[in-house]
């Protein structure tokens, strides 16, 4: 047993977290706000690091990765925030021709109840668009689905566009569509880790230099202990999430549907309570649109409405724990 | 990363599981928890037993008569022990797990020849003398003095929460030698002798009604200059290097018995009627994910110290989520119990089944309460947490 990143892992998320900082740092994600099209130049780039062919075969241009790379991968992906249906179309990579190179952006949405409003993100930039549900995984030509944009998605980096969806092409059965949603829930728990571990680092880095009564605000208790539980909920969620990748990569280690729900659930607390805790930290500057942390508390939202509810995901531990 | 073991990991895990299965069918009945001569003989038989097999002092280095084990080995002993429910370190864990591998690093050949061979065969019992009255959470004001007087330090003072005293052969003290403001830099450790004259011990009943710990009243007894571990006032260092053996196994028993406990939790939920009710049955999922969590953040932590990292403060983030994690358990148990965990005896199950484990669960929600104040409150913990691994700015 060695649970821990090896130097290649360490490499990779560096790497990432170099090409996110050089290429996507926050500034030039804002100027995007309110953009309707995903930048096809930067789809390109995150293509060309490998985000969406890690876990593709070499044969087919791939680094044939497993899926505990994936997650350290997407980690520094949610940290930056970068936007887009990333995880989405990364799963797609040999199930839909031209995701794994970027040529085609692929978009996922679970199907709801008859009376909910379904709601896709970046519908205008996807070639393909899967469908979600307890019987399967079906393909939907997006460009064929009645639509209407949504003026104001709560997260300002994401648009999004009520559908009415159809049925689609099914693509995978019940089991291929539960095993679909199990890595979406991993993939999608370490972006919300590293989201949360980049708001713990900006309500540290704001409680070190913001003063007040003559001294930093992270002298006083009442800020260091909110700091030191965000810490601790942000590395519980990152082993959970590292524990249920692995155990998808090697199945006799013990039962990755439970270990990914729980990843899951560990994954939605830690962004979300991180999220309202950096805004808490802010102070009111933390309510402010000019300090980034509402974005990081609306991807979260975004990113977890993604995922079953967490209700679902409570029973899948309770019956399998 | 890698979560599989190797063949030598494996063919350790399946020795033990065979020591274990013959083994444990000859240990005797367990004690009363409130007899502690029977609970003293108990633990210590277990021990000897461990110690001819070869599994005394699994992770004490083997120039200290230890087996030597790593990290990832250490897990593996603990997980089977576990499993097999054999039984706790009980008042051997002072002597084996703080006051041993203390004089193993920091002890003279002479003083680690006289007093790790009787822990490692279970003869001897140690007890810790560290907290006082006036010395908790600042455990650097204590205030026992020890004056020194031809070959002995005379000492006189008081200590609490001094777990198995009334059964303990030495206690691991730490005394006053310099100035009464020297805080760390005046600190001594000293291996004190319970027989020697001077010596009152008094049990505290804690709020679960037993008597876990004691106050220890120290009125000029006398202790070897000999017993003395490490430099006059360097005993706050000595102290602190034994920290640096934990490996992040230190709750591996507890953490594997609360999911076992989860699982007898949603067994009774089950026969109570109760699992149906989507709240009840959701957090137990959601606890449940927090231990899985706190299990994968172990064998993290495990593996880290296998490549030989230096162990840092990561076991205040794991004790800080596990002590709170566990006063919840506790707190799930007697929600499921209602009316039956007012009693702190096993009541008549009413469906004429099998008991339902009401004292246990009493029990442990009430034991639960010490967990976010005993080896650190949590609020010290996320002191620390605050302080040295995010660098905040002290207070």
């Amino acid at each position: 047993m060695d649970f821990d990143l090896s130097e290649d892992e360490r490499a990779l998320a560096d790497g990432m977290r170099r090409l996110c900082q050089g290429r996507f740092p926050l500034a030039r994600l804002r100027a995007g706000e309110g953009d309707r099209l995903l930048d096809r130049a930067a789809w390109a780039e995150l293509a060309g690091a490998g985000v969406f062919s890690l876990r593709a075969p070499e044969a087919s241009g791939g680094a044939a990765l497993g899926m505990a790379q994936a997650a350290v991968v997407f980690e520094e992906l949610g940290r930056a925030l970068v936007a887009g249906p990333l995880v989405a179309s990364h799963l797609a990579a040999g199930l839909v021709e031209g995701a794994a190179d970027g040529e085609v952006v692929v978009g996922v949405v679970r199907r709801g109840g008859p009376s909910r409003p379904a709601l896709v993100a970046h519908l205008e930039s996807l070639g393909a668009l899967l469908v979600l549900d307890d019987n399967g995984l079906y393909r939907v030509d997006p460009s064929s689905i009645d639509s209407r944009p949504v003026e104001r998605s709560v997260d300002p980096l994401t648009p999004l566009w009520q559908v009415v969806l159809p049925e689609g092409e099914a693509v995978a059965d019940a089991a291929g569509a539960a095993s679909f949603g199990r890595d979406h829930a991993v993939l999608s728990s370490a972006l919300l880790v590293g989201m949360a571990s980049a708001t713990l680092d900006m309500a540290v880095a704001y409680a070190t230099t913001r003063e007040q009564f003559g001294r930093p605000i992270g002298a006083f208790q009442a800020v260091k202990h909110l700091c030191a539980d965000m810490l601790v909920r942000a590395d519980t969620a990152r082993c959970a999430v590292w524990g249920a990748a692995l155990t998808i990569d090697q199945p006799d280690v013990g039962d990755g549907d439970r270990a990914a729900a729980g990843a899951a659930l560990l994954a939605v607390e830690a962004a979300s309570a991180n999220a309202k805790s950096c805004i808490q930290v802010h102070g009111g500057m933390g309510f402010t649109w000019e300090v980034p942390a509402h974005l990081y508390l609306m991807r979260s939202r975004l990113v977890a409405e993604s995922l079953e509810p967490t209700g679902a995901l409570a029973d899948t531990v309770a019956e399998r724990f | 990363m890698d979560l599989r073991y190797t063949g030598a990991e494996e063919q350790f895990r399946l020795e033990l599981r065979r020591w274990l299965a013959r083994t444990l069918p000859t240990l005797g009945p367990k004690p009363s928890p409130m007899d502690w001569p029977a609970r003293r003989a108990y633990d210590t038989a277990w021990q000897r037993m461990l110690y001819d097999a070869g599994y005394g002092g699994i992770d004490w280095p083997v120039e200290g008569g230890g087996r030597g084990a790593g990290p990832v080995e250490h897990l593996v002993y603990l997980e089977e022990l576990e499993r097999a429910g054999a039984p706790y370190v009980g008042v051997n864990f002072v002597g084996l797990l703080h006051a041993g591998p203390t004089i193993v690093a920091e002890g003279t050949a002479e003083q680690r020849a006289r007093f790790l061979p009787p822990i490692l065969r279970g003869e001897q019992v140690w007890c810790q003398g560290f907290s006082e009255p006036g010395a908790g959470s600042d455990l650097a004001a204590l205030r026992t003095r020890a004056v020194r007087d031809g070959e002995d330090y005379v000492v006189s003072g008081s200590k609490i929460w001094t777990s198995h005293a009334e059964v303990a052969d030495l206690c691991e003290l730490l005394v006053r030698t310099g100035p009464e403001n020297s805080r760390h830099g005046g600190i001594t450790w000293l291996a004190m002798p319970m027989e020697a004259s001077g010596i009152e011990v008094r049990p505290m009943r804690t709020m679960a009604g037993s008597t876990e710990f004691a106050e220890l009243f120290m009125d000029e007894v006398r202790v070897p200059v000999a017993n003395r571990v490490g430099p006059e006032n360097d005993g706050w260092r000595v102290t602190m290097v034994t920290l640096s053996f934990e490996r992040g196994t230190a709750f591996v028993g507890e953490l594997l018995q609360s999911m076992e406990l989860l699982r007898s939790m949603r067994s009774l939920a089950q026969r109570l009627g109760m699992w149906e009710d989507a709240e009840t049955r959701r957090r137990l999922g959601r606890l449940g994910a927090e231990l899985d969590g706190l299990w994968a953040m172990t064998r993290r932590t495990v593996s880290q110290a296998a490549r030989g990292g230096a162990p840092g403060v990561g076991g205040s983030v794991f004790k800080l989520a596990f002590s709170e994690l566990r006063q919840r358990i506790g707190q799930y148990g007697v929600d499921l119990l209602g009316p039956a965990a007012l009693a702190w005896d096993e009541l008549d199950p009413a469906d004429g089944g099998a008991p339902l484990g009401n004292a246990e669960l009493v029990d442990t929600w009430v034991n639960g309460f010490s967990r976010t104040i005993a080896a650190g409150t949590s609020q010290i913990q996320r002191n620390i947490v605050a302080e040295r691994i995010l660098g905040l700015p002290k207070g």
